[in-house]
């Protein structure tokens, strides 16, 4: 699937689904969120633009040379979550991380037309190798944490929460629930 | 007799330990995850498997860390109680061996100064360190990186002693219930039980640098880890949190002597990256 994530295509995911995303994101984790909220919320622009934005919540490891980025995998997700809510409301479409969301974050995806993906946690060597170009675009002090723009080639996600309400995280570990 | 070290050593052992454990996993986790890659039912779960042990080749082959968060590292010294350190302190030591091997080997600095105001140190220091003084002339050095995704769901209970075995098994399965997708399943989960409040933690953190798949030696906690580590899957969390058979790939247990009062557990929980490397010098 090519970036950005518009509603149409949120619209068309559901949980389960194997996607492989082609195109630019940005990426950012807490610090930065944090960051994003305070000039939100002094009305003052921010360094990235939220239409249609998608957010990889991940912060990698140095690159060697002659390589964009090093090891390149989700981390929790559940830490943007007292941020998502009004990023979402603001234009963000599509958010990569690991984990469970909170109920604000869920309704947020749905009253948005968004989507929720999970890069499969812990494989930072093999999405690294997706990652064909990447750029610090803002907060370069927070090191790990700086917004970086990446640009990535068959980049594979799983949808976890679509915009039908679908929460994978909740109804695929019942199926194999045998206590 | 005693055998004379200079901490330079330390440092120079600990600089390598730290990038190889972070770019190579040790084979006891990778014989288990092979295995789990077979067995497992779910046809998502098999496939996150199959990706995660693509993601250790290329890690290998290719130099880059097999999980971006190469961790608070964790360091664990038995110094011989027969050997005189030289060459300056060896806490530093072990921070620079930390700095080096982190700077040096490309791995991510996730370390803050203070748990407040967070500022990077920018070269992954101070580390975790644990020493004991042990009979002998030689120091044992075990390096563990931690990663948080995992560290963050790990929990202390203080039970009763009436809680007993149940109340134990109640806790591990909840930990680990609780941690879900965030931990990065499939898990190892290291127990510490009895002691004191922090003892109990750190033999849970210590019971992770154990070789997976091997056993406890007294009957009851070998008996319960295997049980554990059947109910923990039972859970269907499964890989990547994404449902399966596969949720845990070990259960480690340590135990200790504890107060009549008392029945400390904590359950310290790792990904499936968990990275341990030791050695003897």
């Amino acid at each position: 699937m090519e970036l950005p994530i518009t509603a149409e295509k949120a619209k068309k995911l559901h949980i389960g689904d194997f996607v492989y995303l082609t195109g630019e994101m940005y990426v950012a984790r807490d610090a930065a969120h944090k960051r994003l909220m305070e000039l939100i919320s002094e009305e003052k622009e921010l360094p990235i633009d939220l239409k249609d934005a998608t957010i990889y919540y991940m912060g990698p490891s140095p690159a060697r040379e002659g390589r964009p980025i090093g090891s390149a995998g989700p981390t929790t997700a559940s830490r943007m979550d007292k941020y998502a809510p009004t990023l979402l409301d603001l234009g963000e479409k599509a958010m990569i991380g690991k984990g469970k969301r909170t109920s604000e974050v869920l309704e947020a995806v749905v009253r948005n037309e968004a989507v929720y993906f999970a890069a499969i946690g812990g494989a930072g060597a093999l999405l690294s190798k997706c990652i064909t170009e990447s750029q610090i675009i803002a907060y370069e002090d927070l090191g790990a944490e700086a917004i970086r723009k990446i640009t990535v080639e068959n980049f594979p996600v799983i949808v976890v929460a679509d915009c039908h309400g679908g929460n994978l995280y909740e109804t695929a570990p019942k199926e194999y629930r045998n206590l | 007799m005693i055998r004379e070290i200079d901490t330079a050593e330390v440092t120079k052992n600990i600089k390598e330990m730290c990038i190889s454990v972070n770019y190579q996993l040790s084979d006891d986790m990778k014989k288990v995850f092979h295995h789990a890659a077979q067995t497992e039912a779910s046809p998502i779960g098999r496939k996150v498997l199959g990706q995660l042990e693509d993601n250790l080749t290329i890690a290998k082959e290719q130099m880059i860390p097999i999980c971006q968060d190469t961790g608070m590292a964790v360091v664990f010294l038995e110094i011989g109680q027969d050997v005189h350190l030289t060459g300056g302190s060896l806490e530093d030591a072990v921070n620079e061996g930390v700095r080096q091997g982190y700077v040096e080997g490309f791995l991510r600095k996730s370390v803050v100064s203070d748990p407040i105001e967070r500022f990077n140190t920018k070269d992954n220091t101070p580390a975790i360190l644990h020493t004991r003084i042990v009979p002998g002339e030689s120091i044992r050095i075990k390096v563990a990186p931690k990663g948080f995704g995992s560290e963050n769901m790990s929990k202390v209970y203080m039970l009763k002693p009436a809680d007993g075995i149940e109340g134990v098994k109640k806790a591990i399965l909840s930990a680990v219930e609780d941690a879900g997708p965030n931990a990065c399943p499939p898990m190892v989960v290291g127990v510490g039980i009895g002691g004191t409040f922090e003892k109990a933690a750190l033999m849970a953190k210590e019971a992770l640098t154990r070789e997976v798949g091997t056993s406890a030696e007294k009957q009851w906690v070998k008996d319960l880890e295997a049980e554990m580590l059947q109910k923990i899957n039972a859970l269907g969390i499964g890989p990547a949190g994404l449902g399966g058979t596969t949720t845990a790939l070990a259960v480690n247990v340590n135990t200790y002597p504890t107060h009549i009062a008392g029945l400390p557990i904590a359950v310290n929980i790792c990904c499936h990256v968990n990275r341990h490397i030791q050695r003897v010098i």
